[in-house]
């Protein structure tokens, strides 16, 4: 079993370390106990600056920051950088399409007990409909770790999804493994359907499609870190070559990867696409397995899920 | 100042104001009245306060310039051409479709817009950020904001005001376009901001109150915003809405209205005249 780690905790551990090779400021909203921007407080005080609980100033700070040529990252929860700041990050960053990182922990359900106003399964749909914006939900530590340096080295505009619970660290155990914006990364081969997953329920479709070929159901998994720009070769090779596609993430099914994957295939391959998720509701307080459980964000309803998108092919 | 220099000034203000009308006309919309009231602190930074090279205007050094009240681009445009930006012949293509003098200021495609703005609260923040910037990174720049008196009821315009003091951005000067109007009429009717000034020095400020038409007076806030230490400084510089057109000064009317021919004649010719008693 890979070691479970919290991509929010490799998003710190990554500014921190890479603070060192690279000049960049971080912002944060009072929150850098939380998001872990708090590692790289403690190693740079003076790249470091608490905006305090105003988002809406810190997006636009961190445009005008961008504006004189220096990378700045502006963290907060997702639900804050994403909802409550959406249009300093329209206006300020995106339409002027300015080198800002925005670091969003604390994303989905996944939040657990503080309930439905801090989880924000928006926030993939909110950014993704921002021109120029680039799109980001890391599986696991890893690939959080990997897909910070990438943003650092990317110019332009990105958002960096991040959880708060520890999800396993599947990408640790990848032999080669790369991270490159704008591509997918394919865990496991398959025939019979496409589980395209986002955020740590990659792990959950890996065990979904474990699940499936048992019954002989053969399914190929893939992480989709970037929503945005989507990879759309893989996702139309995979659209074609297995004729059905299931969708996995840890937000509303309205405006995410899901929605992303059916625009995708419904103009350039179209097959089946089921999409599992946040089914169009508000969370609620809870323990965060009692919270998958609820919300069916789990490896069974996946499977069940590719076992229907199965039975509608033609 | 030298009084050749603000009759020098003044005529400059004045082709400001021309230009401001001539685009808004040709447009046959946009912003006149926040236009021509901040049309003389515009030609006061441009030709004589700020560093910045229109042959150059993406120095590293240069000081930066943020029109959080976006709407009033037309004063922007104006004054950066006339500076040497751009063309003043293309004031004529504002807003209209293919030109780059977009209805709100679009820093990727205008040369001399240091920030695209015009939804308001935000362009203060981003100025913040510039100064924080320079700050932090050892430049000796300084940076300039104009806000309007109503885009003071935004609760960022607060915010910023907050983190511009906390840390100490003395290299940060806003002004405040005092002309009291708004969309809906009188700031003090619609959602009463003021008083600006004692609200802004109990959130850590130096506030200093100018003459928005009166050189000297606008010379000595800028002198003094550059005294300050330790804290920013908030010129709240009191002027008239629509300043220099006669049927336009004081008018809640003209904040977002084109004038039509015989009101653009009329216009011209009252800026004609001003220009004469500056001969």
């Amino acid at each position: 079993m890979a070691e479970k780690k919290a991509t929010r905790e490799a998003y710190g551990a990554a500014l921190a370390a890479l603070g060192e090779k690279y000049d960049f400021l971080v912002l944060d909203a009072d929150l850098a106990a939380a998001t872990k921007t708090g590692m790289f407080k403690k190693k740079f005080p003076e790249r470091f600056f608490d905006c305090g609980i105003a988002e809406g100033n810190m997006m636009s700070v961190a445009a005008g920051i961008a504006s004189t040529g220096k990378t700045v990252f502006a963290s907060s929860f997702a639900m804050f950088a994403a909802g409550r700041a959406f249009e300093q990050v329209r206006n300020s960053i995106g339409y002027p399409h300015l080198n800002v990182k925005i670091g969003a922990t604390h994303a989905g359900i996944t939040v657990g007990e503080d309930g439905a106003t801090h989880q924000c399964n928006e926030d993939l749909a909110l950014m993704r409909t921002i021109p120029g914006m680039t799109v980001i939900c890391p599986a696991d530590a890893t690939e959080a770790y990997a897909a910070v340096e990438a943003a650092i080295n990317f110019v332009g505009p990105v958002y960096l999804r991040f959880g708060r619970f520890a999800v396993p660290d599947l990408s640790a155990e990848m032999k080669d493994y790369k991270f490159e914006i704008g591509k997918g990364v394919t865990y496991r081969d398959g025939k019979d359907v496409t589980i395209v997953a986002t955020g740590f329920m990659v792990h959950l479709a890996m065990e979904a499609a474990e699940m499936l070929e048992k019954e002989g159901i053969s399914a190929r998994v893939i992480d989709i870190h970037t929503v945005k720009p989507l990879a759309e070769e893989l996702l139309v090779n995979a659209a074609k070559e297995t004729g059905a596609i299931v969708t996995a993430e840890e937000h509303n099914v309205i405006g995410g990867l899901g929605a992303a994957v059916c625009e995708c295939v419904s103009a350039k391959c179209p097959v089946p696409v089921l999409r599992v998720g946040v089914e169009d509701k508000f969370g609620k307080s809870g323990t965060v397995p009692a919270l998958l459980e609820a919300y069916g964000l789990t490896a069974a309803h996946i499977a069940e899920e590719a076992k229907a998108a199965v039975a509608l092919k033609k | 100042m030298d009084q050749s220099r603000v009759l020098e000034l003044k005529r400059t203000a004045n082709e400001v104001r021309k230009g401001i009308v001539e685009g808004v006309y040709n447009a046959a919309c946009g912003h006149p009245g926040g236009s021509l009231s901040i049309a003389d602190i515009l030609t006061y930074l441009y030709f004589e306060e700020m560093n910045i090279d229109p042959k150059d205007p993406k120095k590293a050094d240069r000081d930066r310039f943020v029109l959080s009240k976006g709407h009033t681009a037309p004063g922007l445009y104006a004054t950066l051409a006339l500076r040497g930006f751009f063309p003043v012949e293309e004031l004529k293509t504002l807003r209209k479709i293919d030109s780059r003098l977009q209805g709100h200021p679009d820093m990727k495609h205008i040369p001399g817009v240091d920030m695209s703005t015009g939804s308001l609260g935000l362009g203060i923040s981003a100025a913040c950020g510039m100064a924080l910037s320079a700050k932090t990174y050892g430049m000796n720049n300084r940076v300039y904001t104009i806000l309007g008196d109503g885009e003071s009821e935004e609760g960022q315009v607060w915010e910023a005001a907050m983190f511009a003091a906390h840390y100490k951005l003395d290299n940060l000067c806003a002004i405040l376009d005092l002309n009291g109007l708004q969309i809906d009429g009188k700031i003090t009717d619609v959602m009463n901001p003021t008083p600006h000034d004692e609200k802004f020095r109990a959130f850590g400020w130096h506030v200093y109150t100018i003459d928005a038409h009166d050189f000297n007076s606008i010379e000595l806030g800028f002198r003094e915003a550059r005294q300050v230490k330790g804290k920013p400084t908030l010129i709240l510089a009191k002027s008239v809405k629509g300043k220099g057109v006669s049927y336009m000064e004081n008018s809640v009317d003209w904040h977002g209205k084109a004038p039509k021919a015989d009101e653009y004649e009329t216009a011209m010719a009252d800026l004609e005249k001003i220009a004469e008693s500056l001969k």
